[in-house]
C-alpha cells in the first residue's frame, strides 16, 4: 500500500466550548475520489477546511503526501507551528473549491484563473494567461474568458473556480459542497467537470449532499455525524443493505426532501 | 452700509496665497490621512488584539474630541513635551492625524465588506497577506470606500479653516484679516463661503465621476 494522499490522526477541532470534530482518524487514498457525507452540522465542512488549513486543528495531526500540515510534533511530543513558508509549500499541494465559488468580482474569468500563476508562481503574464486559458478550456469555458463573474451563471462561476484551483497544478483537490449553492439544473455541468477530473486520476476530497454523485463517482465514502467519523469504506459496502442505522435515517430524511413522493 | 465684495477681491494676490496654503494643507491631509488610515486599519485587522485595542483607543479619542481642541493642544501643549512646531507644520500634522483617524474607520468598514471567502480563496492559492491586500482587498473595497472617502475629504477642507486659530496663513486667516483691515467683515465671510463651496462642489463631482468610472470598469466586458 502506497503512502496515502492525506493522513488524519486523532484530529480534534473545538470552537470555544463546542467540539466540532472529535478524534477523527482517516486516510485519503491516492488517486481516488473520497466523499464526506453526513447531516448538516456533522463537521464535514470543518474537516475539509482543516485539510485546506483554513481552520487550525485544536489537536491532532494532518499530513499531506507525508508532510506535516501547519504543525509538527517535536521530540518532546509537543505540537509546534511550522514557519509560514513551509505551511504555504504544503498547502500548495491542495486546491480548494468553495460552496460560494468565491471568485474575485473585479477580475475576468481569465484574470481569476491567471492571478495566482502571476503573483504566487511568478509566471510571466503572457504565459500565465495561456495556461489559464488552457484550464478554462478544460472546464469548457474558453469562450467566457473575458466575462466578469457577475456575467456568468452559478454553474459557470463554479467551473471557473475549479479552473482557478487547477491552474496551480495541485496534487489533491478539495471540494466544499461545490453544488449546494446552485440551481438544480446547473449542478450537472459542475458534477461533469468533477467526473472528468476523477477519470484523470485526480485525488479528490468532496464534501457533498449529492448522494448520487457520491455513490457513483466516490470510491471511499466517509460518514460523519455529530463531529465523529462513524464509518468509512467503498460505496458498494456502505450503501449496500443492511446499512448502518444512522445512515439509513440520514438517507430517509434525504428522500423526505421531496424525492420520496416521486418514488 | 453697502455690501461690496469687490473690497475683498481687490486683494486677490493675498487671497491666492491663502488659498494655496489651504489647498496644500488639505491635499497633504487627505493623502497622509488615507495612507496612515489604511496602515492603522490594516494593523487593527491583522496585528492582533493588543494592537487593535491600543489603536482603537487612539482613534476613539481623536474622533471623540473637537478638532479645534486637538489643534490647540498640539500647538500650545506641544512645547511642554518639547514639541515646538511652527503653525504650518503643526497644522499639517494636526490635520493629517485627524484625517487618519477617520480614514482608518472608512477602511475598517472596507475590509469588513470584502467577503471572507474571497480572502480565503487567495490564501488557499498561496498568496501572501500583502499580495491579498493589494490584489484582492483594495480593489474589492475601492467602490465601497470611495463615497465616504470623498465625503471625508470635503469635511477636511472645511475643518482646515480651524487652523486659523493657530495663525496658519490659510484662506480663512487671510480673508478675515482683509475683512478687518477693510471693515468689510460680511463681505469677507461671504467670499470665504463661496470659495469653500466651489471647491467642495468640484470635489464632489470628481468623486462621482470616479465612482462611475470604477463601477463601469468593474462590471464591463473586457
Amino acid at each position: 500500500m502506497s503512502l496515502p494522499a492525506i493522513a488524519i490522526h486523532s484530529l480534534v477541532k473545538r470552537f470555544g466550548e463546542t467540539t466540532v470534530l472529535q478524534d477523527i482518524d482517516l486516510e485519503i487514498p491516492e488517486g481516488k475520489v473520497s466523499c464526506l457525507i453526513g447531516p448538516s452540522g456533522s463537521g464535514k465542512s470543518t474537516l475539509l477546511r482543516c485539510l485546506a488549513f483554513l481552520e487550525e486543528p485544536t489537536s491532532g495531526m494532518i499530513t499531506i503526501k507525508g508532510e506535516a500540515l501547519g504543525f509538527f510534533e517535536n521530540a518532546g511530543g509537543k505540537r509546534e507551528r511550522l514557519p509560514p513558508a513551509q505551511i504555504r509549500t504544503v498547502r500548495s499541494k491542495t486546491g480548494m473549491v468553495f460552496q460560494q465559488f468565491n471568485l474575485w468580482p473585479h477580475m475576468t474569468a481569465l484574470g481569476n484563473v491567471a492571478e495566482a500563476l502571476k503573483t504566487v508562481r511568478k509566471v510571466p503574464k503572457a504565459e500565465a494567461e495561456a495556461r489559464a486559458m488552457a484550464q478554462l478550456k478544460k472546464v469548457g469555458l474558453e469562450n467566457r474568458a473575458g466575462h466578469y463573474p457577475s456575467q456568468l451563471s452559478g454553474g459557470q462561476q463554479q467551473r471557473v473556480a475549479i479552473a482557478r484551483a487547477l491552474a496551480l497544478e495541485p496534487k489533491i483537490m478539495l471540494f466544499d459542497e461545490p453544488t449546494s449553492a446552485l440551481d438544480p439544473e446547473l449542478t450537472g455541468e459542475v458534477l461533469n467537470v468533477m467526473r472528468d477530473l476523477a477519470a484523470e486520476g485526480m485525488t479528490m476530497v468532496v464534501v457533498t449532499h449529492e448522494i448520487g454523485f457520491a455513490a457513483t463517482v466516490g470510491q471511499q465514502i466517509s460518514f460523519l455525524d455529530h463531529g465523529r467519523l462513524l464509518f468509512s469504506g467503498p460505496p458498494t459496502e456502505i450503501f449496500a443493505k443492511p446499512r448502518h442505522p444512522r445512515l439509513d435515517q440520514f438517507l430517509d430524511t434525504y428522500l423526505d426532501r421531496g424525492a420520496s413522493m416521486l418514488a | 452700509m453697502i455690501f461690496d465684495p469687490t473690497v475683498i477681491l481687490d486683494k486677490l494676490p493675498e487671497i491666492g496665497s491663502g488659498l494655496l496654503v489651504t489647498l496644500v494643507l488639505w491635499i497633504v491631509g487627505i493623502v497622509g490621512g488615507v495612507v496612515a488610515g489604511f496602515v492603522v486599519a490594516s494593523a487593527r485587522r491583522f496585528g492582533g488584539m493588543a494592537i487593535n485595542g491600543v489603536l482603537g483607543l487612539v482613534v476613539e479619542v481623536l474622533r471623540g474630541t473637537p478638532f479645534l481642541i486637538q489643534v490647540f493642544l498640539l500647538y500650545y501643549g506641544g512645547p511642554f513635551v518639547g514639541l515646538m512646531l511652527d503653525p504650518i507644520p503643526c497644522g499639517l500634522i494636526g490635520l493629517t492625524v485627524y484625517a487618519a483617524a477617520y480614514y482608518s474607520e472608512v477602511f475598517r468598514a472596507g475590509f469588513a465588506a470584502v467577503p471572507p471567502g474571497h480572502v480565503e480563496a487567495a490564501e488557499c492559492l498561496g498568496m501572501t497577506r500583502l499580495q491579498t491586500i493589494r490584489r484582492i482587498q483594495i480593489p474589492e473595497m475601492a467602490l465601497i470606500v470611495l463615497p465616504p472617502s470623498v465625503n471625508l475629504a470635503v469635511i477636511l477642507l472645511k475643518e482646515s479653516a480651524v487652523l486659523s486659530v493657530i495663525t496658519v496663513p490659510e484662506l480663512t486667516t487671510v480673508v478675515s484679516a482683509i475683512g478687518s483691515q477693510q471693515y468689510a467683515f460680511l463681505e469677507a465671510i461671504f467670499v470665504l463661503a463661496v470659495t469653500y463651496w466651489v471647491i467642495v462642489e468640484a470635489t464632489d463631482r470628481l468623486g462621482r465621476l470616479a465612482e462611475r468610472r470604477l463601477s463601469r470598469l468593474r462590471f464591463s466586458k473586457a
